[in-house]
Order: C-alpha cells, then sequence, then structure tokens
C-alpha cells in the first residue's frame, strides 16, 4: 500500500512580463494522504492547490521539499520522475477525454493488453455506472457522463493515487451531488487512494475523509471533516470552511466573555488579553426574549425551506450576529424581538 | 491551459522576498525559459520566418546595392507618379465597388426578405472561385475591346466583392439580435439603431474586408495584364521582361512594396481603434428579425441577380462557349496533361515546404503564446502581402546571384509559394493544435504513457486532418497561383494558369478555355470551404425567421 507524503515543497512561477519578481505558488506545503482514503484539498483559488497538484502529477518541477509515493522519492533534491512513470493518473477539470478514442479506447488507454483482456475497461465502466457504454464516443455524452468515464479512464491502471482537480465545478448542481456520491463510492470499491482539489467547503466536507485547507500556498490544517469544522486551526479556516459568527472578547473564568455573554471554550482559553471568539450559527439558538437570554431584534431573513438563517442586531446596535434554525411555525420574522442563547463551546484565538 | 491557469492563478500574489532563487541549479533553465519557453520551438520558427523573408530581404539588398544615383533615376522617370496614380486609382475604384456590391448584398442577404436568399448567400461568395485572370480571360473573349482602366475595374469589383461580403455576413450573423432589440426598447427608431447598433457591430468586418480588396488590388497581375492596364506590377514585370532596365524592375518593386506597406499600417491602426466588439454574455441566439423590402423586392432581386450573373455566368459563358473547340484542338489534350502534371508537381512542393515552415510557427504559438509568438505570426504576412510578381522578381535574381542551384528549379518556386501563403498554413497548423491541448497530453501522460507514446496516440491523430487540410488548401492555392510562376517556373515547364496566360495574351481564346475551367473547377474547393466557415451558409441565413 502506498500513502504519499509531501514535505516542504515550494514552487515559484516567473512572471510573463519582464523585471517581474518570482510569484511564490507554494511556499512549502506539508501534506498525507493515507493509503486508501481520499483527503480534499480545500482552498480559495489562487492558494495553489492546483499548483500542489500539478508538482504531485509531475507536470512541474518543484524547487524544494520533497514527493513520496511509499518508499519511492518521485520528486525531491536532483530528482524528478517524469509523470509517466509516477503512477498518478489526473482527472481534470473538463474531463479531457480524448475525442477521436472511443469511451472504451479511453477507459483503456493507460491499461496493456493483458490487462484489457481480463475486462478491465468493463470493471470500472461498471463502477460508474455506465456499463455498456464503451463503444459511445465522447462528444455523445453528457457533460456528467463525460466527467464519469474521465473518472473510470484514472481508475482503470490501478494508479498508486488518483488526482481529482475540480471535477464536478463545471456541472449543474443537482448533477453534482449524485456524480459526486457515485465517484465516492466507486473510489471506495476500488479501494483507490484520490486527492480532490476544489474551493466548495461543503463538497470537501461532505465527501472526503480527510480535508486539508490550503492558504497562501501552505497547508494551514489538516483533518478529518469534523475536526477543521468543530476545531478549526485559527479563525481565517473556521470562517472558510462554513458559516461563522467571529466575536471579539476577554478571557473570563468560565470561558470568554462576549457580547453573547460568558461562553464556554473547546479547550483551555488561550493565555492573551485579547481573542477572537468562534460560534457557529447553528449554536446559537433563537427563542423568546427572556431575562437570561441575550436581546436581539431580527433585521433579515434568509428563508431555505427546511432550515432559515436569521441576522439578527444586537441591543447594543452596533453587532449583528447570524443563526441557523429549522424553520417551523414558530420561526421569527424580520422586526421581531428575540433572545438569543449559545449552546455548545465556542472555539477562541488571541486576537 | 491548465498551464495557463496556474500561472494566471499566481499572478498578483506575494512575491518571494529575499529568498530570490537565482542560486538554484533551475534559475538559469527558468530565466532563459522565461523568454523563450520553448527554445527549439523558437528557434525553428525563427528561421522559417527568416526563409520566408528572403524575398523581401534581397529585394531590399539588392534595391540598395544598385546605388543611389540609379534609384534616383529611376525615381524621375515622368512615368512613375502617373503609374502610382492610376494604381492607387485603381485601387480605390474597385475597393468602394466592393464595399457598395460587398455589403448590400450582405445585408439584403441577412436582413432582409429576399426572394431566394439561400441561394444568393452561397452564390455571392462564388466569385472567389474564379482568379482575375480567368476573369479577364472571359470578359476579353466574349467582348470585342473589352480594354483599359474601367474594364479592369469592372472584372476586379466582380472577382473581389466576396472579400467584402464574407467578413460582412459573418459579422451580421454574429451580432447578437438583443442589442437592436434593446436599442429599439429605448426609444430608437429602426432606422436611428441601424446605423448606431448594426452598422457599428459591423464596421470593423467591413473595414477588414475593404483593406484585403485593396491589397488584393494594389498586387493583381493578371487581369490588369490581360486588359492591358499599366499599373505597378504590369509595369514591374514589362520592364523586368524587357530585360535591359532590372533596376528600373527593382526601383518599382521597391515602391509597391512601400505602397503596400502604407496599407498594412493602416489596417493595423484601423484593428486598434476597431476594437472587437465581443458579445457580451452568452444564452441562445435567435436569428435576427428581417426588414420586409415590400415593392423594392423586385428591384433587389434584379439587382442581385445581374451581379451574379456578371460575376459568374460571363465566365461561364466564355468557358461554354471556346471548351469544345478547345479540347478538340489538335495535340491539346497532351499539353494540358503536361502542364495538369508540373502545376501538380509545383503545388505540391510549394504546399509541403509551407507546411513544414508554418509547422513550428503555428505550434509556438499554439503553446508558447505570447508577444514573440505574436510578432513572429505576424511576420508572416508581411511576405504574404507582398504581390506575387515582387516575390518572383527578387527570387529570380536571389536565384543567379546567391542560390544558383536552386535557379530553374521547382524548389526557388516553392520557396515563393511557401513565402507568399506560410499564413495559411500557420493558420491551420494553429487551429489543428488547438485540436490536441495540452491538457490532454497531460492526461495520457498521468495514465503511464510515455512522451512518444502520447505523441502518437494523441497529438497526431487529432492534428493531422487539420495539418492535412491546411496543406490542401495551401496546395489548391500555390494551383491557380501566376506572376511569381511565370517569372520561377523551369523553362518550357508551363502550369496549368501560365498556359491559360500565354493562350490570352495571344488571342487564342479557344486553347485557353479549358485552362480557365480546369482552374476554376480547383479553385472552388477553398472557396467553398470558406462559404462554410464564415457563416454564409449558416443558419442565420439558411433558418426561417422571416
Amino acid at each position: 500500500m502506498t500513502d504519499l507524503t509531501v514535505t516542504g515543497v515550494h514552487k515559484h512561477f516567473w512572471r510573463r512580463e519582464r523585471g517581474q519578481g518570482p510569484v511564490r505558488a507554494l511556499a512549502g506545503v506539508d501534506l498525507t494522504v493515507p493509503s486508501g482514503l481520499l483527503v480534499a484539498v480545500l482552498g480559495p483559488s489562487g492558494c495553489g492547490k492546483t499548483t500542489l497538484l500539478r508538482c504531485i502529477a509531475g507536470f512541474e518541477r518543484i524547487d524544494e521539499g520533497s514527493i513520496r509515493l511509499g518508499e519511492r522519492t518521485v520528486a525531491g533534491p536532483g530528482r524528478h520522475t517524469p509523470p509517466h512513470r509516477r503512477g498518478c493518473a489526473i482527472v481534470p477539470q473538463e474531463g479531457a477525454l480524448f475525442p477521436h478514442l472511443s469511451v472504451a479506447g479511453n477507459v483503456g488507454y493507460g491499461l496493456d493488453r493483458a490487462a484489457r483482456e481480463r475486462g478491465r475497461v468493463d470493471e470500472v465502466l461498471e463502477l460508474v455506472g455506465l456499463a455498456g457504454y464503451g463503444r459511445r464516443m465522447p462528444h455523445e455524452l453528457s457533460g456528467g457522463q463525460q466527467q464519469r468515464v474521465a473518472v473510470a479512464r484514472a481508475l482503470a491502471p490501478r494508479p498508486a493515487i488518483i488526482l481529482l482537480d475540480e471535477p464536478f465545478s463545471a456541472l449543474d448542481a443537482h448533477l453534482r451531488a449524485e456524480l459526486r456520491r457515485d465517484v465516492r463510492q466507486a473510489l471506495q470499491e476500488d479501494g483507490a487512494t484520490a486527492i480532490l482539489v476544489t474551493h466548495d467547503q461543503e463538497e470537501a466536507l461532505s465527501l472526503a475523509d480527510q480535508v486539508a485547507v490550503m492558504r497562501d500556498g501552505r497547508v494551514v490544517q489538516q483533518g478529518t471533516p469534523t475536526e477543521v469544522y468543530r476545531t478549526p486551526a485559527d479563525a481565517w479556516v473556521g470562517g472558510f470552511v462554513g458559516g461563522a459568527v467571529l466575536l471579539s472578547g476577554s478571557p473570563s473564568p468560565t470561558g470568554a466573555r462576549t457580547v453573547l455573554g460568558d461562553l464556554a471554550l473547546r479547550g483551555a482559553p488561550p493565555a492573551a488579553p485579547a481573542l477572537t471568539v468562534l460560534v457557529r450559527p447553528e449554536q446559537i439558538a433563537v427563542g423568546p426574549p427572556a431575562p437570561d437570554a441575550v436581546p436581539a431584534t431580527v433585521v433579515a431573513l434568509d428563508f431555505h425551506g427546511h432550515d432559515a438563517l436569521l441576522t439578527l442586531r444586537l441591543a447594543d446596535q452596533t453587532t449583528t450576529v447570524a443563526a441557523r434554525v429549522l424553520s417551523s411555525a414558530g420561526t421569527p420574522t424580520v422586526g421581531d424581538p428575540v433572545g438569543l442563547r449559545v449552546t455548545g463551546p465556542a472555539s477562541a484565538w488571541p486576537a | 491551459m491548465v498551464r495557463q491557469e496556474a500561472m494566471t492563478e499566481m499572478t498578483g500574489r506575494a512575491r518571494v522576498g529575499t529568498r530570490a532563487r537565482f542560486g538554484h541549479p533551475y534559475a538559469r533553465w527558468r530565466a532563459w525559459h522565461r523568454i523563450a519557453p520553448r527554445p527549439v520551438l523558437l528557434l525553428a520558427s525563427v528561421l522559417a520566418v527568416g526563409v520566408s523573408a528572403v524575398p523581401l530581404v534581397y529585394l531590399a539588398v539588392r534595391t540598395a546595392e544598385a546605388g543611389w544615383p540609379r534609384i534616383a533615376a529611376a525615381l524621375r522617370t515622368p512615368g512613375l507618379v502617373e503609374l502610382t496614380l492610376r494604381s492607387l486609382a485603381l485601387t480605390a475604384v474597385v475597393t468602394a465597388g466592393c464595399l457598395v456590391i460587398g455589403v448590400g448584398t450582405a445585408l439584403l442577404v441577412v436582413r432582409t426578405d429576399l426572394p431566394a436568399r439561400r441561394f444568393f448567400a452561397v452564390v455571392a461568395a462564388l466569385p472567389l472561385a474564379i482568379p482575375t485572370y480567368v476573369a479577364g480571360y472571359a470578359w476579353v473573349s466574349l467582348v470585342d475591346n473589352f480594354h483599359g482602366f474601367a474594364a479592369a475595374a469592372v472584372v476586379l469589383i466582380l472577382c473581389c466583392s466576396p472579400y467584402v461580403y464574407l467578413p460582412t455576413v459573418a459579422a451580421l450573423t454574429g451580432a447578437d439580435p438583443a442589442t437592436e432589440e434593446t436599442s429599439r426598447a429605448l426609444g430608437r427608431g429602426p432606422w436611428a439603431t441601424f446605423v448606431g447598433v448594426t452598422l457599428r457591430q459591423i464596421r470593423p468586418a467591413i473595414t477588414a474586408g475593404a483593406l484585403l480588396v485593396a491589397l488584393y488590388v494594389l498586387s493583381d497581375f493578371g487581369a490588369v495584364a490581360i486588359l492591358r492596364v499599366n499599373t505597378f506590377t504590369l509595369a514591374i514585370f514589362t520592364s523586368f521582361n524587357l530585360g535591359f532596365d532590372r533596376t528600373g524592375a527593382l526601383v518599382l518593386a521597391t515602391a509597391l512594396v512601400l505602397l503596400t506597406m502604407a496599407i498594412l499600417v493602416g489596417e493595423l491602426l484601423a484593428r486598434r481603434t476597431n476594437a472587437r466588439y465581443a458579445r457580451v454574455g452568452s444564452g441562445v441566439r435567435r436569428p435576427p428579425a428581417r426588414i420586409a423590402l415590400g415593392p423594392w423586392r423586385p428591384v433587389a432581386v434584379v439587382g442581385v441577380a445581374a451581379v451574379a450573373l456578371a460575376a459568374l455566368g460571363l465566365p461561364a459563358a466564355a468557358m461554354a462557349r471556346w471548351f469544345r473547340v478547345g479540347v478538340s484542338r489538335p495535340g491539346s489534350l497532351a499539353e494540358i496533361a503536361a502542364a495538369m502534371g508540373n502545376t501538380l508537381s509545383f503545388s505540391a512542393a510549394g504546399a509541403a515546404l509551407t507546411i513544414l515552415l508554418a509547422l513550428p510557427i503555428g505550434l509556438l504559438g499554439a503553446r508558447a503564446p505570447g508577444r514573440v509568438a505574436a510578432v513572429l505570426d505576424r511576420l508572416t504576412y508581411v511576405t504574404h502581402a507582398l504581390p506575387g510578381v515582387v516575390v518572383g522578381l527578387s527570387l529570380v535574381f536571389f536565384g543567379i546571384n546567391v542560390a544558383y542551384p536552386l535557379y530553374q528549379t521547382p524548389w526557388l518556386l516553392a520557396l515563393a509559394y511557401a513565402a507568399l501563403f506560410l499564413p495559411l498554413g500557420v493558420g491551420a497548423v494553429a487551429g489543428a493544435a488547438a485540436q490536441a491541448p495540452p491538457g490532454l497530453e497531460e492526461a495520457a501522460r498521468s495514465l503511464g504513457r510515455g512522451p512518444l507514446t502520447v505523441f502518437r496516440t494523441i497529438t497526431v491523430p487529432l492534428t493531422l486532418p487539420g495539418i492535412g487540410a491546411g496543406a490542401a488548401l495551401v496546395f489548391l492555392t500555390c494551383m491557380k497561383e501566376l506572376p511569381a510562376t511565370l517569372l520561377l517556373r523551369p523553362t518550357g515547364a508551363d502550369t496549368l494558369a501560365t498556359e491559360l496566360w500565354t493562350h490570352t495574351s495571344v488571342a487564342a481564346y479557344a486553347a485557353a478555355a479549358p485552362y480557365a475551367a480546369l482552374l476554376v473547377l480547383l479553385a472552388s474547393v477553398p472557396t467553398w470551404l470558406l462559404a462554410v466557415r464564415s457563416g454564409a451558409t449558416g443558419p442565420a441565413v439558411l433558418g426561417g425567421g422571416s
């Protein structure tokens, strides 16, 4: 079994314009992908996640650091294994099916004759839900089907790792959810190791075994989706991987003192006079005004059907917070006075 | 693509501070790559552009060698001013005529309820299939005393109007009718909308077409030679053929090149001000509303039909009249076969050399786009704009004085063809390369296939059809080239074009007819492709929506 280990990888690009210095794309990336797992690399556009993928695949040379597949160092000081000897199959954004080959020709492209004759092509086509499509040409398929073929093509030669470069971003929302599930299942059934690059936090959280959050050419946190969501490494990660209410506060004996009252903290409070405190919108319980609740007024309501996102102004008239409530007959509307309570522990960092 | 994306993704991000990696082993390689992303491709492209620039460079060298006194003497010839004025006047008249016919027909076909507009849409593009010297031959052979300025203007207008018509049709079908509807909705009347919105949208296309016509007229040799209008091209040819005034021919050629350059610069300036008007937003485009011609319908039909008759019917009539006599002439079939053989082999050599030179330039433009690639691509157009007679003349001197082993061989002629038609090849190669984007090759590499296997199984199968089509287009274009062929063909080796020219110049119209027919046949293939691609037969014209 092969784990992927990326250690301290740096990568710079030269600007095309004359007289401009190098541009930093990767600034010491550390990433581990345990065998058999799907790790999502999540980050805003420009954070270097696509560059990281291209470095792992071998399309770009790294400047510093190393990339190891199992015991094999594929990139490091004085070493650059060419892409075709790495065993890192890529699934590009738009699929990039070979337009002159049939579906079976595409899927079988990376296979030797023996594997083709063993029926590996049909096997992986069935995995992605396209059994019997072998003779079609790529242009006869829908966008979602093309992406399925691209995944099957990458699975077929049983590569050490599969690199998915935002493979669902070009598809319609309803198609995307279904395809995500099916691809996840196909990868699991085949026992494949994979990296999914995405800027969509919902996709990363719902799909991956582990999430690695990237910012400015670095992985700032890697962990299970729950860990990353519940215990973000810093306020930025907290805000990036989900809805966040960020408050300023100060240490108190029970945790942190904020405009929402004394909040319990996850772990020990940081030793700092001023704190940034993160509360998730679903942690804020909205009820009728009560003496032990923080008074607030509803100023906006985004109705989503099953739930609703309330924007609430506190009594100080300057702080607004967001709360997610399940929709019911009792959901307050704009202008209603309400009382707020925070449930569960908050996270805090030195401000 | 992906690489580009990664690059742009990086732009604007924090720079590396003091730890810039100049000491790194890759630093030098990188610094070189920054200037030359693909060193081998770049070197080959520079070489290719260099080869194609031989005619222009050698013309300059020879003219400079002649020395100022002789140049001054040639420039003082009283005929030169007259020659310039006549050439410019012909250019202006033909351009104006083509604008009227080209834009008028395009508007009628795309935006009105002209009867049989699908038919006229195709017919209006067909004159491209008639080389000007074939048209000149047709008129001379049917109309008595058809000579001079007006005659040449008529023939050239009829032959060149598609250069305006085709881009105008493409622009009209490409223009978003929603902008017109918005203008109407904002309270502008139909006429104000047409002038303020529609015309402004298609103006860049019209300008480009007009400049194409101007360049074409300046460099045309066949029609003016047959119709005996003494313009630059004919004067250069005569002065060279008479043999006693080679400096005169060189100076005339240089003057013509300068005129051409002036027009090219004009084109560049026009292109800069006429920024392309992009269609903003997406969505399915509806066919535009058509204007009802009402009582003007018959007038419009008669007008369009008259132009078609003059441009296509008359040459057809000439060929019909003379063809049978021409083919039954004793020995004619052997002569035609010999000319055909020469045409095929010369054009094959020309197409092969053109594609060979076009490969690095086109690939560079597709794979490493940037300022260097753009400049190299532009440079190929400089020689392309040169009149064939100038390229031929320069290469004759080049062959005699520099490359004597090539002189009187088809290869010197192939070089002339390559210099003249290189942009056609470059366009085809660049288009073909776009069929195999780097993303596909990267996907193939990631599936465990080595670079050579990827090239054989992905790159070649995807690009070959496009390059093949480009080669065929160049091949057909070479077949109908006249002036450079006249000057450079090995002695005694006649081609279809030169046979037609020779027979016509001695008024042997019947003997010329088979060649005219064959040339029109050959030239109609690229014309058809062009008409299809430019959208003259596209859904906006063919579809209903009245």
